[in-house]
């Protein structure tokens, strides 16, 4: 419709202004609370073209016998800018390439691409039986005509073509191995008792948008959820984001349990691996941090594209886990590690673990 | 989706079915019989999509590329989609009309839309507020679209867009009078000004004897006179001579702006003219149409099966809403008022003299010339005057008017007052503005600077201080140079200056 580019202008416009304000977006969790099935919707102030204008008109006329509800207020009232909120919808891709852009993240680059391989069917072939609403018609009229010339009753004259059964040819899919990029999110993260509400609301904010980037890339995002304490488990993302536990922090358990998942369902040669880990960087022992540091190296690193550790500051923490990390892998730029000490860092968080692109 | 129709200007929307094409040819021919008198009128029917698309251009088909459009329509598919809001007709003042109605409404309901519409037309034709708008406005609008896409071209989509983005921001600032006021300037006046100046010498009376002199033409009178001409001189040389209204047409004379600017600025000022008599009349108008469809409909066109939906879906546009009022039903109940008493013959001295309440109720003299009046009323009046002239206390009492107030203390809307003067005063307040305060410009070389001196003729409503800022921004930013506005806050006589960069404010004293 001739509308629509002007509704494209304006959807410009909305994305503007939603990547001008998009570390407020990012450190709010409006965003991840609104996602719908594939969309986002970002309530904004209404934009609209400033006019000379009365302020609040505190009067009005009204009708009707006083009854009931509702005032009556003058037919300027409600014009004053701000009072009309607007929702714009967005996709969860729209938004990541609004970040991306903002951030001025790189793209990642899959690796191991040629190995992955995906089946997908694919319409190309032709049968001689299927249902009628796949009969190739062009197919089946040549076959029926070389029939007919073949059994000399084809008439120039009058060259009427009927079709028989064994004319029929359906279109038919044969199945097609595709290679294709695959990766899987590990997402850890650490519930101890140390671990508050508003550190996990940050975890959340930050797994949003780290999802929305990384699927931005792949057409095959698996995301796994790992939270532990002394002990790890894997749950679903809506547990992952709610448990609270107790008790002491052994951070080894889930890069253990990590391995473990990694080892059985995703061949590293086919995935793309990105494991994140959350924690308040408290840790129960030194030798479990060795333990970790152990794990890493050997397998957690050399498998994955990148090993992300981001530090939620929390009242009880130590926050001794990522001196430990940064001291020991220096050279390794594989890893990424970030301190989120408040919601407004997450956005530069963000920025520190996708910088790499990979 | 819509087939469009090749013309110079793309069409939506198709053509009737033939049963209601029969339903209008029998509408058409009804309206005419009461002595409605229309322009020809093209029905189209679109779907909602198409409709709130038309409607987001403001009934046009083609306007201008706008990103305000799109968040219009936007606006408008969300409302319907929710189910918040419908559109039931649109109509376009033009010769010959279009309306168009939408393709999922009942057929009852298209009928009702069918005679709404007639009302609507024969008001754009006949009342005299529109008598200057153009009636090809439909061409009009796309050769502005034509023109601002060349333009578009030329200077680059987002500098013309930000361009308009300033005009619209001032494009309430015209004087909606201007079109039937003929000014003419007395060019021999001017004349004689001019030379008087150049002369230097002072008017005197004629004294044939010079002993005389001293006595017709006291030093006292000289002195006057001398002054009267100073300041007529001193008027000559004001930029403008008299306040204008037409903030509009003073920039497009004297701003400083860019060929391509200048153009912009005059087809938003010709679309703002357009538009500006329909809100001069929405009352009337939609009052006038609405009479005139619940009377088609109920004496003629209903069928049995249909009076439940009409009188529903009638009702749900006669509804007060609290926190508004209905022009559709003051409009019409006004309309119904004045038809009853003219032809009850309640007007003239007698009447106005009459003090008794029972005679009064009881006053019928079988004039009989309440259509007449309702014919005459649609052709002269506009909403202040028809308020005006005819919301009578009767009429405010039998509607239960009241006027509101808001409660700073509760934070709510309560009922102030139901005293008919304070309705009226109230009534007539709201309707003069339209929420517009008047604002003139009273000179162009404010300070001897070059600035742009602005007076709101204050009415007692405070500018929203925000909004005024960024069109004062707007402002300097079509002038170059800074812009003042005199206004009121709080009581207080002040100044408003924008600079181009901020706004600074600052008391001033009430001189003339």
């Amino acid at each position: 419709m001739r509308i629509d580019r002007d509704l494209g202008r304006f959807r410009d416009i909305v994305r503007g202004k939603v990547r001008r304000d998009l570390r407020k977006h990012m450190s709010s969790n409006e965003l991840v609370g609104k996602q719908g099935k594939k969309l986002v919707s970002i309530p904004l102030p209404q934009i609209g073209i400033p006019r000379l204008r009365y302020g609040d008109n505190k009067k009005g006329v009204g009708q009707g016998d006083g009854q009931g509800e509702g005032p009556g207020q003058g037919q300027e009232a409600g014009d004053a800018p701000g009072e009309h909120l607007l929702e714009v919808e967005f996709t969860v891709q729209e938004l990541a390439e609004i970040m991306g852009e903002e951030l001025e993240l790189p793209r990642i680059e899959p690796k191991g691409e040629s190995q992955a391989q995906t089946t997908k069917n694919i319409y190309k072939g032709i049968a001689k039986t299927g249902p009628e609403s796949l009969r190739h018609f062009k197919r089946t009229y040549r076959q029926a005509l070389r029939r007919t010339i073949a059994s000399g009753t084809f008439n120039p004259e009058r060259p009427v073509i009927v079709p028989i059964k064994e004319d029929k040819r359906y279109r038919t899919f044969v199945p097609e191995t595709r290679p294709r990029s695959a990766a899987v999110i590990l997402y850890m993260m650490d519930v101890s008792g140390s671990m508050g509400q508003e550190q996990k609301e940050i975890v959340r904010a930050q797994a949003f948008w780290l999802d929305a980037w990384i699927r931005l890339h792949y057409e095959d995002v698996e995301t796994r959820f790992i939270i532990h304490d002394a002990a790890a488990r894997e749950v679903d993302r809506d547990t992952f984001f709610r448990t609270r536990e107790s008790g002491g922090t052994l951070i080894s358990s889930a890069y253990k349990l990590a391995i473990e998942i990694l080892e059985k369902e995703y061949p590293r040669e086919a995935w793309n691996i990105y494991p994140f880990h959350f924690s308040d960087g408290d840790n129960w022992s030194k030798s479990d941090t060795q333990l970790c540091i152990q794990l890493l190296r050997d397998k957690l690193i050399p498998w994955s594209n990148q090993f992300s550790y981001a530090q939620v500051d929390s009242q009880y923490g130590s926050g001794q886990f990522i001196k430990d990390l940064e001291g020991t892998f220096v050279e390794e730029d594989k890893v990424v590690t970030s301190r989120v000490p408040s919601r407004d860092a997450i956005m530069d968080s963000i920025k520190t673990l996708l910088a790499a692109g990979r | 989706m819509a087939n469009f129709v090749s013309s110079r200007f793309l069409r939506d929307g198709r053509e009737l079915p033939s049963a209601l094409e029969e339903a209008r040819v029998g509408i058409e021919a009804l309206a005419r019989s009461y002595g409605l008198d229309f322009f020809d009128t093209i029905f189209q029917m679109c779907t909602y999509e198409e409709i709130n698309m038309i409607a987001a251009y403001g009934g046009f088909p083609t306007r201008y590329p706008h990103w305000r459009f799109g968040m219009e329509y936007l606006q408008m598919q969300k409302s319907y989609e929710y189910g918040l809001s419908k559109i039931y007709e649109m109509v376009i003042n033009t010769d010959p009309s279009y309306a168009y109605l939408m393709d999922c409404n009942l057929p009852v309901d298209q009928k009702l839309v069918m005679a709404h519409v007639y009302g609507h037309v024969d008001f754009f034709k006949n009342n005299l507020w529109f008598q200057h708008t153009n009636r090809r406005m439909l061409d009009q609008m796309a050769n502005h679209a034509t023109v601002i896409r060349r333009i578009q071209e030329r200077h680059g989509e987002t500098e013309v867009e930000r361009f308009i983005d300033l005009c619209l921001s001032i494009d309430n600032l015209i004087d909606p009078h201007a079109p039937h006021i003929k000014r003419t300037r007395d060019p021999l006046a001017e004349e004689d000004l001019e030379a008087a100046q150049l002369d230097g010498s002072i008017p005197k009376l004629r004294s044939d004897r010079r002993y005389m002199d001293k006595f017709i033409n006291p030093p006292e009178f000289l002195e006057s006179q001398r002054q009267k001409k100073a300041d007529e001189v001193q008027k000559q040389q004001n930029f403008p001579n008299e306040p204008t209204r037409d903030v509009l047409a003073f920039l497009i004379d004297h701003a400083p702006l860019q060929r391509w600017q200048r153009t912009v600025l005059e087809i938003l000022r010709d679309e703002a003219y357009y538009f500006a008599p329909q809100g001069q009349t929405k009352i009337m108008n939609e009052g006038w149409a609405s009479f005139w469809h619940t009377r088609l409909m109920t004496r003629h066109i209903l069928t049995d099966a249909e009076v439940i939906d009409f009188a529903d879906h009638n009702a749900g546009t006669m509804a007060m809403q609290p926190g508004r009022l209905n022009p559709y039903k003051l409009g019409v109940e006004l309309w119904r008022h004045i038809e009853d008493r003219w032809n009850k013959g309640q007007f003239g001295k007698a009447w106005l003299d009459c003090d008794d309440p029972r005679a009064r109720a009881a006053w019928n003299t079988d004039a009989g010339l309440g259509n007449e009046r309702i014919f005459q009323v649609r052709r002269t009046h506009n909403d202040v005057s028809f308020i005006d002239e005819f919301l009578t206390q009767d009429f405010c009492e039998a509607q239960g008017f009241f006027t509101t107030t808001f409660d700073e203390r509760s934070g709510r809307w309560v009922m102030d007052s139901t005293e008919f003067g304070a309705i009226k005063k109230q009534l007539l307040d709201m309707l003069a503005t339209k929420g517009t305060p008047r604002v003139y410009v009273t000179d162009g070389n404010a300070m001897n600077r070059g600035e742009l001196l602005l007076e709101h003729a204050y009415e007692g409503l405070d500018l929203q201080l925000e909004w005024a800022s960024q069109v004062l921004g707007n402002l300097s930013a079509l002038w170059q140079r800074p812009v003042h506005l005199h206004t009121q806050l709080e009581g207080k006589p002040i100044a408003l200056v924008h600079d181009g960069s901020e706004l600074t404010k600052s008391p001033r004293e009430e001189a003339s």
